[in-house]
């Protein structure tokens, strides 16, 4: 695939991984993109690099407007290595460029590459000049690495966002307005929910500080270019921040021989007739990336396991261990699971939620090898006395 | 003197150990610290830290 022109003399050379399928861990069941810019003016840029193995890709692409070795500035917005992969392979070639990055970026390339790169550090409030666009640079730490930042072309009013605003989405349109809009809002989150679920405040700091600036295009390092729904990707990022909950819980949840799985069906039950509709996601057959997504929206997390030598299920962990990473906050929960004899899963589920940030609004509820009619009915009412806490918390009737 | 943790990347301020790259001497308090101050490991603000 040829590269694309974005804005006058500015052009997306990336490359489009149709066939990934794991990201670190993370499943991008639609592929990826690791995009790269070129600008092309008096002095040449180049924002980012893409993975390794790609150099092939990118070299092409940006030799259908000049010769690489003109380039002036590589500017690094992020030190992973899905950005920075092929980095000494273009500066092999551009010899005489500079490498634009953060202190922190600096010191990260530096460990990575150990290359001899002629460095141009640059903080908030510094810019370059490249003849009709500048390039100004915005430090947003944390979003997601110590070392990110922002470059801003204001005479275009074109942001460069790096992972922010990214989708991990192959697709053969570059802009939002040539892809399925239900796709891209669901990549859109499903990245959020992975990524940048726990760094919320720093979202928040970010967007407050992008507020200031003009802006008709955000180019992020994966995924499509916005530029006809900028204001709806914002308005979600507004939202996501604050995980802002909507009428729906989880019952999340494993089971050996099906007594979890009863309790985890009537406590589902008992949200649904007091209004909250609630998801049965077996955290055994549902890949954490998809359930991390239905976590940063939902109301309630409600986690069962049974017990397993003397501790809760090794899937339950696995799936505890991920989201008490990602922080979600504000979410209203309990533990619950059968034992056979002293029990143990479900006051270490307790801990994790508690851990996780999510408020315990139900004490625990267990019971011995199967539950009975009684003890699923204490299930049943938990759930409706969730379900009307949940109605309280998000204001509905 | 209370330790302060940075929520987003999890680095811990310890009074007693300060911040020398960035010369704070050992011993100063957190609410003694410089507004301008910033984590030393990601940049975060002091305001995004959380008493441990």
């Amino acid at each position: 695939m040829k590269s694309t022109e974005i804005k006058p003399g500015i052009y997306w050379v990336g490359y489009i991984d149709w066939d990934v399928r794991d990201f670190h861990g993370y499943q991008t069941s639609r592929g990826s993109t690791y995009n790269a810019y070129l600008i092309v003016d008096e002095k040449i840029a180049l924002i980012d690099a893409v993975k390794g193995g790609y150099a092939y890709d990118l070299i092409d692409k940006i030799s259908e407007h000049i010769d690489p070795a003109k380039i002036d500035y590589v500017v690094s917005n992020h030190t992973e290595p899905d950005h920075s992969g092929e980095l000494q392979r273009i500066l092999d070639i551009a010899k005489n460029a500079k490498v634009v990055a953060t202190q922190k970026g600096k010191d990260g390339l530096e460990k990575y590459y150990e290359g001899n790169w002629d460095y141009e550090v640059v903080k908030t409030g510094d810019s370059i000049s490249l003849g009709k666009n500048t390039m100004e640079f915005i430090a947003t730490p944390m979003l997601h690495w110590p070392d990110s930042m922002f470059t801003y072309i204001p005479e275009q009013k074109l942001l460069f966002s790096m992972d922010a605003f990214g989708q991990h989405f192959a697709s053969s349109g570059r802009f939002d307005d040539q892809v399925d809009i239900c796709e891209l809002l669901a990549e859109a989150k499903i990245y959020y929910a992975n990524i940048i679920m726990h760094l919320g405040s720093t979202v928040a700091r970010t967007l407050k500080a992008a507020e200031k600036l003009e802006i008709d295009m955000i180019a992020p390092s994966h995924g499509v270019i916005w530029r006809s729904m900028i204001a709806d990707i914002i308005s979600a990022y507004q939202d996501w921040a604050v995980c802002k909950p909507t009428n729906k819980a989880l019952v999340l949840y494993d089971s050996m021989w099906h007594s979890t799985e009863m309790m985890a069906v009537s406590i589902a039950e008992g949200l649904g007739n007091g209004g909250v509709p609630a998801k049965l996601l077996n955290v055994s057959i549902n890949d954490v990336t998809h359930l991390a997504t239905e976590v940063l929206d939902c109301a309630a997390v409600i986690v069962g396991s049974p017990t397993l030598n003397n501790g809760m299920l090794p899937t339950v962990a696995s799936f505890m261990t991920y989201i008490q990473g990602l922080q979600p906050k504000g979410k209203l929960g309990f533990a619950f699971g059968s034992h056979g004899w002293a029990g143990g899963a479900v006051p270490k589920v307790r801990t994790m939620l508690e851990d996780t940030g999510v408020e315990i609004v139900h004490e625990n509820i267990t019971c011995k090898y199967k539950p009975d009619a009684e003890e699923l009915k204490v299930c049943y009412e938990a759930g409706q006395i969730l379900a009307e806490k949940i109605k309280t918390n998000i204001c509905l009737p | 003197m209370e330790k302060y943790r940075c929520i987003p990347c999890g680095y811990i301020y310890d009074p007693a150990v300060g911040d020398p790259d960035n010369d704070i001497a050992p011993g100063t308090a957190f609410a003694d610290l410089p507004a301008d101050w910033t984590c030393p490991e990601c940049g975060a603000p002091k305001d995004e830290f959380e008493a441990c």
